[in-house]
């Protein structure tokens, strides 16, 4: 029976990461953007998430409370803790994009692993680099290579842009998943995921990108120089799925970062609300569209669109608990929250003036946050890419 | 716990609506709009669906019990093969439902029993009125209390079988609010006007209706002298439209869609192309979104919750969305879209009236 009615349990871990993000992110979300800061990682969070809330949210312990709706949780939690602010959200000491990978495709003991790590005292994170300076969306085109040597695998290449590669590389005993070719004639039937361990000499950080917005995460090129690595560390074992692999993880990431970055629409909504509630102005439901104020209409119509894009997230994270097909699904939340994000967060500075684009209020900053759900995980364009050739039945080669 | 799925008796509905609709409202929606009139099949074959019989209680002669969500389910299935027949057909929810919602006992007792035979039977109800500034809230049609009696007057528009029907709810300001009156159609002072020309939706006979001092019994007062919960009614319509809108977009996503696969231009399918691949990418992605809120929207009807929200977002989300769609179908057809050999520049006259036509169904 079709129902909106999210499960209590769910209500309830909700409104506790609702304080977390009130009490322990909003008030500090300004400092970490400032250029000043950039970088600095909010350490007072991040130990508090690890030591305390994790364990309350339950949030990656599937087999636990929720034994059902793991991925239901992971969204609401998302969503809500990115509305305090996402480059909080950003530097979560979650398995993330790299654990997904792993769990999606690991073999028993990679899995294993990946479960220890996240028992350690300390926070852990873990990163995963696909990306190369070169190509982002033509992901088949990496160069960086894996060359069998004995008993290791030996990787060289430059990774770019990859989320957490400092925090899970040097500032703890973390993973991060390198996807690299281990034969560059064949293209994507070579690319395989290969798990590197925190600390191994053979990586090297040498920039952190300083950008738009996400400013508390660490973005950072990463070079693999000789980077030598056990034989069994090929993610999901000598018969990896390779590439099929990382496009399965991302089914299950886009609408964890989709679900992230309608958090960051919905605070500019609710503060919006509130300076206009501060001000007299009230919002009618029922009328006639043609008979609203301007900004009335713009109010309804973004809830509107906010609404109708978080129920395509809910949808895509209900298929996943059930293990049902969801690429298109997960794929259309993601192009819709990044449209959705996009917008709503833009429109913000427009409606607030001058205040919205002041350094002093939020408004500025979500519009830079939000931009990112249209660009990483699949760029709205590869997205639709996605959606297209499902839709049509046509092969990559059939539509480009 | 969320669920987006069905009932297995709603899956056995949906699917026995999209075969009427498929062999009977298809081949006969374009007959239909060029002459404006209905195909008897429509309502024939349509009745034998039970949809309303299936929304009224046993005990005024139904068998079932009534869920928005139902409704839409059906409604989207219905407006996919013709939107005009889907309204046609769901006519007689005009009269029912809010009698079901909102009558007294003996209004429930008097009119359900009609709309409960293996016969299709004529319903209507008058909302809408022909002056800028229309708003639902703030009707120009009034009602005086008169004694045992409720004097009306006003001006309606787009007043669906209002010919036809032996009753029509009309809906006039009292006191300020919105309520609904059970008008019988030789009531004094009630005139039936000319058929309405409209843009599309042509085989749906609308009428102008005029309420000259019309007297009528004050115990046909929707709800007697508690009322009706007026915002209930027309979130519910909101709903009703929502789900048209959402029928209307999937058939002419859908015809798009098959078209650009077969169409070739610079030696290959125009769908191999991102330009045409991405629009149709983005009309999937919305009418998904939008049948979401439809779905919220009646869910929340069903719980007995307040639904004035929801039904806002469902009624502009999917008016605009339909628009969207239905242009970009027509766009896609090239110049073949802007001819009548094609059923897309229908979808788009009709998807116009979506947003626009409060009142004129309901769930
Ligand atoms: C803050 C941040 C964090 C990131 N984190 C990670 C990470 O952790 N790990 C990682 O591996 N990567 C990460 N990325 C990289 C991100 O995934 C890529 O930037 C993204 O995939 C786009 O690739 P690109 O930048 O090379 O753009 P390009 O691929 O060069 O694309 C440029 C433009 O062309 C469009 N385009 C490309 N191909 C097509 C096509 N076939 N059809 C139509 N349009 C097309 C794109 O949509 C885009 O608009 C991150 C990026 C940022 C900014």
């Amino acid at each position: 029976m079709i129902s909106f009615e999210n499960s209590r349990a769910i209500r309830q871990r909700q409104d506790y990461a609702e304080t977390i993000a009130r009490e322990r992110i909003r008030p500090q979300a300004r400092y970490y953007d400032e250029y000043d800061h950039e970088h600095e990682l909010p350490w007072d969070f991040v130990n508090f998430m690890w030591q305390v809330a994790r364990k309350d949210l339950e949030s990656l312990h599937p087999g636990k409370s929720f034994p059902d709706e793991p991925f239901m949780l992971l969204i609401h939690v998302n969503e809500m803790i990115a509305w305090g602010d996402i480059g909080f959200y950003m530097c979560l000491p979650w398995p993330a994009l790299g654990g997904s990978a792993i769990k999606a495709t690991g073999t028993e003991e990679q899995k294993e692993h990946l479960k220890e790590k996240f028992q350690a005292d300390s926070p852990t994170w873990t990163s995963m680099a696909l990306t190369e300076s070169h190509c982002g969306s033509d992901s088949s085109a990496i160069r960086t290579t894996a060359v069998r040597d004995g008993d290791s695998w030996v990787l060289n290449g430059e990774k770019l842009f990859v989320t957490t590669a400092k925090t899970s590389m040097l500032d703890s005993d973390g993973l991060m998943v390198v996807w690299a070719t281990t034969d560059p004639s064949k293209r994507a039937s070579a690319i395989k995921p290969f798990l590197v361990d925190a600390k191994n000499p053979g990586v090297k950080i040498t920039k952190l990108e300083k950008k738009l917005g996400l400013r508390a995460s660490d973005t950072a090129v990463v070079i693999l120089e000789d980077c030598r690595i056990p034989l069994k560390n090929i993610l999901g074992g000598m018969e990896s799925t390779g590439f099929k692999g990382a496009m399965a993880t991302f089914d299950a990431a886009r609408p964890s970062v989709a679900a992230a970055g309608l958090g960051v629409a919905r605070a500019t909504l609710d503060l919006l609300k509130e300076h206009l509630d501060l001000n007299g102005i009230r919002i009618r439901y029922g009328v006639p569209r043609n008979l609203l104020t301007s900004i009335e209409r713009d109010i309804i119509d973004m809830e509107a669109q906010l609404r109708a894009a978080w129920l395509l997230v809910v949808r895509a994270a209900w298929l996943i608990d059930r293990h049902r097909p969801n690429t298109i699904e997960s794929s259309m939340c993601k192009v819709k929250a990044g449209e959705v994000v996009t917008k709503i967060t833009q429109k913000g500075v427009e409606l607030m003036g001058p205040l919205g684009y002041s350094r002093r209020l939020l408004f500025e900053k979500w519009m830079r946050d939000g931009k990112i759900i249209d660009v990483f995980e699949g760029t709205g364009q590869i997205n639709r890419l996605v959606i297209a050739r499902r839709i049509l039945g046509y092969s990559s080669r059939e539509l480009k | 716990m969320y669920s987006f799925e069905p009932t297995e008796e709603q899956k056995i509905i949906i699917s026995a609506a999209r075969k009427l609709a498929l062999k009977e409202f298809r081949d006969r929606m374009r007959d239909a709009d060029e002459t404006g009139r209905h195909h008897p099949s429509w309502v024939e074959a349509g009745w034998e669906l039970g949809l309303l019989p299936a929304s009224i209680p046993e005990r005024y002669g139904g068998f079932g019990d009534h869920s928005a969500m139902t409704w839409v389910l059906a409604a989207e299935e219905l407006a996919w093969g013709d939107m005009t027949a889907a309204l046609v057909l769901t006519a007689p929810n005009l009269v029912a439902l809010p009698i079901l919602y909102c009558g007294t006992e003996e209004q429930k007792t008097e009119f359900l029993p009609v709309y409960c035979t293996d016969r299709y039977a004529h319903g209507s109800a008058a909302l809408m009125e022909p002056h800028f500034g229309f708003n639902p809230y703030e009707l120009k049609t009034t009602a005086h209390r008169n004694n045992g009696s409720y004097v009306l007057t006003g001006l309606k528009c787009n007043v669906p079988f209002a010919a036809e029907s032996e009753w029509l709810l009309v809906y006039a300001s009292l006191d300020g609010q919105s309520q609904a009156f059970l008008v019988s159609k030789d009531s004094p002072g009630l005139s039936i006007g000319e058929r309405e020309p409209n843009m599309g939706i042509n085989a749906l006979p609308l009428y102008s209706v005029e309420l000259k001092e019309c007297s009528i019994p004050a115990t046909q007062r929707l709800g007697g002298d508690a009322g009706c919960d007026f915002a209930l009614l027309h979130n519910s319509s909101r709903v009703a439209l929502s789900a048209l809108a959402v029928g209307v977009a999937r058939a002419a996503y859908e015809y798009a869609l098959e078209y650009a696969k077969q169409r070739k231009a610079f030696g290959e399918a125009i769908a191999q192309r991102q330009s045409i691949a991405f629009t149709l990418a983005e009309m999937a992605i919305e009418i998904d979104a939008a049948r979401m809120l439809v779905w919220e929207a009646a869910w929340r009807l069903d719980q007995g919750r307040d639904a004035t929200k929801e039904a806002q977002y469902a009624m502009n989300f999917t008016g605009d969305m339909a628009l969207m769609v239905a242009d970009r179908a027509v766009q896609i057809l090239g110049g073949y879209g802007y001819v009548r050999d094609h059923p897309v520049e229908l979808w788009l006259r009709n998807a116009r009236g979506c947003g626009v036509l409060e009142g004129i169904a309901i769930v």
